[in-house]
This record gives C-alpha cells, sequence and structure tokens, in this order.
C-alpha cells in the first residue's frame, strides 16, 4: 500500500502542475470573433469614433440573462464599424462587487449603475472619471436636465442615462374591466372611487406583495413616492429626498397615510392572499399573477412586472388582453408626475476607444438599436428616456405605454427617491420601517423611526 | 461502516473489557442499535431530506405550476416537464451551466491539491522537525484561522492587480489555497503528531531522511486524514460564490457554477423556476464525491481532534 499510495500522489501533484499550465493557457485565450450579424450595416455614422480595431472595452452590469443578450447584439455594430471589442460581462452582486472593484483598481472600463446613491459613491472612490464633452453634448440634446442632474455629482457631469423604467404604473384586466363596465381613472379621487366601487361589488380590488428577500418593503417606499409625488408635488418630493424637509413632517405623512388608505384598508386588499398582513410575506413577482386570471383588479407596480407573468400563452399583455396597466392619476387630470428609475454609463477608465463607446451610447442611434434588439430578442422591456427613442421600435404594448409617458412633453419625471436617499435610509431604514407598517405601526412611529435612522452630517 | 476500524485507532484504543465480559464497544453498539434509535435516525434522515427532495420533484414541474403551486401538489396533479433541464443543461443563451460548470472543476482541482499538497509538507515539518521558533510561528499560523475572509478581500484584490492576476484563475487558486492552509496546518499537524515517535526513529536508525520519512511513512498514513480535509476543502470550494467572484469576476471564461446559478433567476428574480433544476446540477458533483468518499469522511473527521 505504501508504495502506491506515494505514486499515486506523485502522480497526482504532476497532474496538478500540468493541469495548472494547460489552464493558465487557455485563460488568456478564448475570444471568439462576432458572428456577422449585419456585416454590411451602414458604418457612415460611425467614423467619428475613428478606427479602433484592437481595443477592447470592458462593461460591467447588474443586467444578467436574459436581458443582457439585447445589450451584446446593440453593441455589436459599434464594434463592426470601429474594429473595437466590447466585453460585456453581468453578475447580480453588481452593486457590492462594483465598489470592491473601484477601491482595489480592479474596476471596468464601463459601469452600468443603477442608482445615483450607488453613483456618488463610486465617484467618492476617485476612481470614476468624468464624462468627455462630447456625452455631455448628446445628453444635453437628448435628454431632459433632470436627466443630466441624476449623473452629476458635485458640478461636474459623469454619467450618460441608459435605460428608464417607470414606476407609476397600476396592472390591472382589461377584458374584466371591460365586463364590469369600470373605467380606467384618470384623477386620484376617481381611483378611490373605483376602489370602493369594485370592494362593494364583494371583491377585494387591490393585491400587492412586499417581500423580496433582503430588500423586503420597497413595493410600499415606491407607493409612498408615489403619493408624495402627487400630494407635495415635484418641490416638495426634491425637498423630501434630499432632506430639507423632516422624514417625519406633515406632508410625508399625508403621503404615507394616502397609501394607509388602500394598502391599510383590509376590504381593499390583499386579493387573492388574504389580509393586510399577507402583503407582508407575498413575493412582489407572485403578487400579480391574480390579474391575468381575475382574482386581482388593480396593483400598482412598475412596467418590469410584465416579465413576472408565465409565458405560456395564458397571459396576453395589451389594451385589451387580460393584463395591462396604467398610468397611476394625479391629483387632477392634468398633473403628470412620474416616478421611475433608470441607469447610467459611468466609466473608470479614459482611453479614446472608452470615450469614443461612451458617445455612441449616448446617442439616439444605439437607444433604437437596443431597443430594436430588445424588441426581438426579449420581446422588449426595455425603454429609454433619450428623445430619439423611435416608439415604433417597441413591440411590447408595456413599453410603448411607458416610452409615451416618458417623452409627454406635460411629464415631470423624478426619480426614485429610495435610490437617492442615503444608504441607511434608502435601501435599509426606510423598507424595514415599512414593512413594520404594513404589519401594524403607526404612520407616526414608522416616520419618527425613518427620521431618526438619517445620518447626520 | 462499523466494522471497518481504522489500525490506527484500533492500535491506540485499547478495549476495555466490562465486569460482564463486554467491551465498551460493544455496548455501545448495542445501545446504538435499539429500535428507538433506529427510529429517531430515520425520521430525521427524512426531515433532512424532505426539501431536497422537495427540490427535486420541483425541478421536474412546468413553470406554470412551479410558479403557482407548491411541490407537494404534484401528487395529486402530477405534471412533468423535462424543460428545466434542457434550458439549463443545453440552453443556447447564458442560461446554459454547462460552461461554467467545467469552470468550477477547474477551479476546484487545483484549490483543492494545492493546500493539501503545502500543508502536509508544512505540518510534517512542524510536528517531526526542530528549529527555532517552531511554536511561535505554529501558533501564528493557527492564529491566522481567526482572520475572517471579507476583511481580506479588498487588499488581496489590490495587490493582484498590482500583479496583473486578477480575474484569471490565478487568483482564485491562490486565494482558495491561503484561506485553507491554517485549518490544513493544524489539522494534519495534530494527525502526525499522533504517530508514534518510536517509528520515526526507527526509520531513521535504518537511514532514512526526512524526504524518505515523509513520502515512505507519513503519507500512507494520513490517507484518511487527507482524503477527509479532501472533501472538506472541496465542498467549501464548489460551493463558494464570494472569493470567485471578488476575484475572478463573473466573466464566462473563469467564472463557477456558483456565480451562474446566482444570475440564473434573471436580473430582477423572475426566473427562478430554473434554480431547482440548476441547483441538481450544482449538486451532483459533491454528492458523488461524499458518496465515493464518505468513508474516509468519518473516520478523518476524528483524525487529529481527540488525542489518544
Amino acid at each position: 500500500m505504501g508504495i502506491t499510495t506515494t505514486r499515486r500522489i506523485k502522480v497526482a501533484s504532476a497532474a496538478a502542475a500540468g493541469l495548472a499550465l494547460v489552464l493558465t493557457g487557455c485563460s488568456s485565450g478564448g475570444s471568439s470573433g462576432s458572428s456577422s450579424a449585419s456585416s454590411s450595416a451602414d458604418c457612415s455614422a460611425y467614423s467619428q469614433y475613428g478606427d479602433l480595431s484592437g481595443k477592447t472595452v470592458t462593461v460591467y452590469a447588474g443586467i444578467v440573462a436574459p436581458e443582457d443578450a439585447a445589450y451584446i447584439e446593440s453593441f455589436k455594430p459599434f464594434e463592426q464599424c470601429t474594429g473595437a471589442k466590447v466585453d460585456y460581462t453581468a453578475d447580480k452582486n453588481f452593486e457590492t462587487q462594483i465598489l470592491v472593484q473601484a477601491q482595489s483598481g480592479n474596476a471596468p472600463d464601463l459601469a452600468i449603475v443603477p442608482q445615483p446613491g450607488l453613483l456618488k459613491q463610486l465617484v467618492a472612490t476617485k476612481a470614476a472619471k468624468a464624462a468627455p464633452a462630447a456625452v455631455a453634448a448628446n445628453v444635453d440634446k437628448w435628454w431632459g436636465a433632470d436627466w443630466k442632474s441624476y449623473g452629476t455629482v458635485d458640478g461636474t457631469f459623469y454619467a450618460a442615462p441608459s435605460g428608464a423604467s417607470v414606476k407609476s404604473l397600476v396592472w390591472y384586466n382589461p377584458q374584466k374591466f371591460k365586463e364590469a363596465g369600470y373605467t380606467v381613472p384618470t384623477t386620484l379621487d376617481e381611483m378611490a372611487a373605483l376602489t370602493k366601487k369594485i370592494a362593494d361589488s364583494g371583491q377585494v380590488p387591490w393585491c400587492a406583495g412586499i417581500s423580496s428577500g433582503e430588500a423586503t418593503g420597497w413595493p410600499i417606499t415606491d407607493w409612498m413616492e408615489d403619493f408624495m409625488l402627487r400630494i407635495g408635488g415635484p418641490k416638495v418630493y426634491d425637498q423630501w429626498v434630499n432632506h430639507d424637509i423632516a422624514f417625519n413632517s406633515a406632508v410625508p405623512t399625508e403621503a404615507l397615510d394616502g397609501v394607509g388608505a388602500y394598502l391599510k384598508n383590509p376590504a381593499y386588499v390583499n386579493a387573492g392572499f388574504g389580509g393586510v398582513e399577507s402583503i407582508a410575506t407575498t413575493t412582489f413577482q407572485d403578487a400579480g399573477l391574480g390579474i391575468p386570471t381575475g382574482d386581482c383588479s388593480m396593483m400598482r407596480m412598475a412596467s418590469f412586472y410584465s416579465s413576472n407573468f408565465p409565458t405560456d400563452g395564458s397571459v396576453t399583455v395589451s389594451k385589451d388582453g387580460n393584463a395591462f396597466a396604467f398610468y397611476l392619476p394625479g391629483q387632477k387630470a392634468d398633473d403628470h408626475p412620474v416616478l421611475g428609475g433608470g441607469e447610467f454609463y459611468l466609466a473608470f477608465a479614459d482611453r479614446p476607444e472608452v470615450q469614443a463607446f461612451q458617445t455612441f451610447l449616448s446617442t439616439d442611434t444605439w437607444a433604437n438599436l437596443k431597443a430594436k434588439a430588445s424588441s426581438s430578442i426579449t420581446k422588449g422591456g426595455w425603454i429609454t428616456a433619450n428623445k430619439g427613442l423611435d416608439i415604433a421600435n417597441l413591440v411590447n404594448p408595456i413599453d410603448q405605454l411607458s416610452a409615451g409617458i416618458l417623452q409627454d412633453p406635460n411629464t415631470v419625471f423624478r426619480f426614485d427617491g429610495s435610490d437617492m436617499m442615503p444608504a441607511a435610509v434608502g435601501s435599509d431604514s426606510f423598507w424595514k420601517q415599512s414593512t413594520n407598517w404594513i404589519t401594524g405601526q403607526s404612520t407616526k412611529d414608522t416616520l419618527d423611526k425613518i427620521e431618526a435612522s438619517w445620518p447626520k452630517s | 461502516m462499523t466494522t471497518t476500524t481504522p489500525p490506527l485507532d484500533a492500535a491506540v484504543a485499547s478495549p476495555v473489557k466490562t465486569r460482564r465480559g463486554r467491551t465498551s464497544g460493544e455496548i455501545a453498539k448495542k445501545q446504538l442499535s435499539s429500535p428507538w434509535a433506529s427510529l429517531a435516525a430515520v425520521v430525521l434522515a427524512a426531515l433532512w431530506t424532505l426539501p431536497t427532495f422537495g427540490l427535486l420533484v420541483t425541478s421536474f414541474r412546468p413553470e406554470a405550476d412551479i410558479k403557482k403551486s407548491g411541490w407537494w401538489t404534484f401528487f395529486t396533479n402530477p405534471t412533468f416537464s423535462l424543460e428545466n433541464y434542457q434550458k439549463v443543461l443545453g440552453g443556447s443563451g447564458s442560461d446554459n451551466l454547462a460552461p461554467y460548470f467545467v469552470n468550477s472543476l477547474v477551479i476546484t482541482i487545483p484549490a483543492v491539491l494545492a493546500p493539501i499538497l503545502i500543508a502536509s509538507l508544512a505540518a510534517y515539518a512542524f510536528a517531526w522537525m526542530d528549529f527555532r521558533g517552531k511554536n511561535f510561528l505554529f501558533v501564528t499560523v493557527f492564529a491566522l484561522q481567526v482572520v475572517p475572509i471579507q476583511v481580506t478581500l479588498i487588499p488581496l484584490l489590490s495587490l493582484y492587480v498590482n500583479l496583473g492576476i486578477a480575474g484569471t484563475y490565478w487568483a482564485v487558486w491562490l486565494s482558495h489555497t491561503m484561506f485553507a492552509l491554517p485549518l490544513a496546518v493544524f489539522l494534519l499537524h495534530n494527525f502526525m503528531r499522533e504517530i508514534p515517535g518510536e517509528l520515526i526513529e526507527a526509520a531513521r536508525m535504518d537511514g532514512a531522511g526526512h524526504v524518505t520519512i515523509f513520502f515512505k511513512l507519513m503519507l500512507p498514513m494520513l490517507t484518511p486524514a487527507l482524503a477527509a480535509f479532501g472533501i472538506y476543502q472541496f465542498l467549501w470550494v464548489w460551493n463558494d460564490l464570494l472569493v470567485a467572484l471578488t476575484f475572478a469576476g463573473s466573466s464566462k471564461a473563469v467564472a463557477p457554477m456558483t456565480v451562474a446559478l446566482f444570475n440564473l433567476t434573471g436580473t430582477r428574480g423572475s426566473a427562478w423556476q430554473l434554480l431547482s433544476s440548476g441547483a441538481f446540477v450544482s449538486i451532483i458533483v459533491p454528492v458523488l464525491v461524499f458518496v465515493f468518499l464518505q468513508r474516509y469522511f468519518v473516520r478523518g473527521l476524528l483524525a487529529g481532534s481527540v488525542k489518544g
């Protein structure tokens, strides 16, 4: 036994050394030539970027399969016309990984940052690079000033917007609405009246779910932000987000009570799941599955919810299908405040090829390429606030609705407030206290506790 | 399992006879095999396996059913689908786990062999060689165990970036080896100390040097301890997400299964029907390793932990 074991271990260690050599050989190569999807594409629009053959731009994001495929596809014309290679990697731990990478000098060339709050943290690591003038000019041309301000930190413009999402939406079942003779409300009062009408008919009108792992509670923060925007108006909303008014002052109290009139009324919730408490234990993904079946009449949830419906053909998302969304109305029919979110391209390198790619991403050309790619690969699910986006390039009715809302000149857009607040509030106490609130804590206690958790500085 | 006693243990533990002439082992055997103990063991095993069984059932159900009802409804309303496995094993997109499966193997095998090799050599030196500052060094190595991985992430990554190996397999292999060494050295050292000194001396009298003693004497006797630690390290590396994600990143060229599994649910967690089948693809290798090496595992767990 002695000799054979010795030999075995020798062989094993030799194999390990051999393996190590072979593998390092593999890891450095492995780049595959891009397939010729549209090799004869018109390259004249790309001549401004020059010849970037042999250069590589790395992009890191939190957007994974299947949505990543549309990004990779939309980069292809740039790769083919300039010769540069775009290396896209993504994982869902992006928000912590990108901070580690920025701090240890391992940052990618470009990161797709989903929150202005994280953007500020990344700029604070001093690893980020300000956007070149060409990007700033494109953003001035294609986006509103509010969007540019979200990519600006301390007066320096860093990041151009990428995608956007609209959160002020209420999902409903158009077929059931038609059968019952309900109409889509155009003011908050009409929505309250409709809710009462449905409840009086013996149906539970609303469904909601806030369970989402460690982020449990966030759907309520969205509800409250929407009501802040409607009750206080955009100005007070900005003051609230920047903590110029206290979290437990009059308007936020009114807003949260406004949400409570729906979510904490046992006659109004929680269709298909149980009482008010069941909101805390239902995942947001599951909450709206009762809409196409008719078990639930309304759910306030962002545009991306459409990807949660089963894809077996039982659900048709369209204006006269069995699932669609209407714009969560304002106080008056003319008010158009919209709560939303978005991603931003933040650069950590200022090499010419990175800046060229950054510039390309801030054009309407890319916006439409990406919209087309998303339409064909994931049946939509991506929009942008870029004014050059042609709505005809969107196939998903929800995307068309959302893009229409974003491009409406009456729309007043505001970024999701919890994404802009300090992390101790926006991704901690606001979520947790909202969860406590739905399970019985009073509005006053809830807002007092969030106010107390706001970092002093 | 109970009948095969490792030769070393047999040598060390001399059977103590009780008044009735039975060994303590026989008493223990009788007590442990009482029907009540068996029942408790069966109940525990069933409870323990139930969630995994639920996962297995779920992995064969169609997407709509997974999302609508619990796996137990399978028995009243059986629906069967291989779609989840088709997507996970042969899908065209990044749902396909196959390349990551290979990456996992490539990461795990060197990351298991390297610490075993280094630690057994180090443990031999600590156990049977005399040099200045030996005790101090040994305590230092052992004390390194208390350093949490998390505090080392950013400094280590900075080092790797300077060396130019961040985002390659080297960074992951090195990190796993480093993190495994303190415990490995400690375990193997204690095991080696238990080997009677007379054996070593006898070998020396016959003219054997350290190298001969290590390879011809120590390694054969160490097999159970090495195997046990190997399994332990294998499971740790195979299931690791943090180290691989931080040092190698998430690119398809280097990322292991765990990263792919983590991303499988989709950006907003809506595609979780693939998780159960993905989990089974990921579980299968550790289960095989465990099943084939488990006799070493049980035997080796005691190695180095209890002094005779």
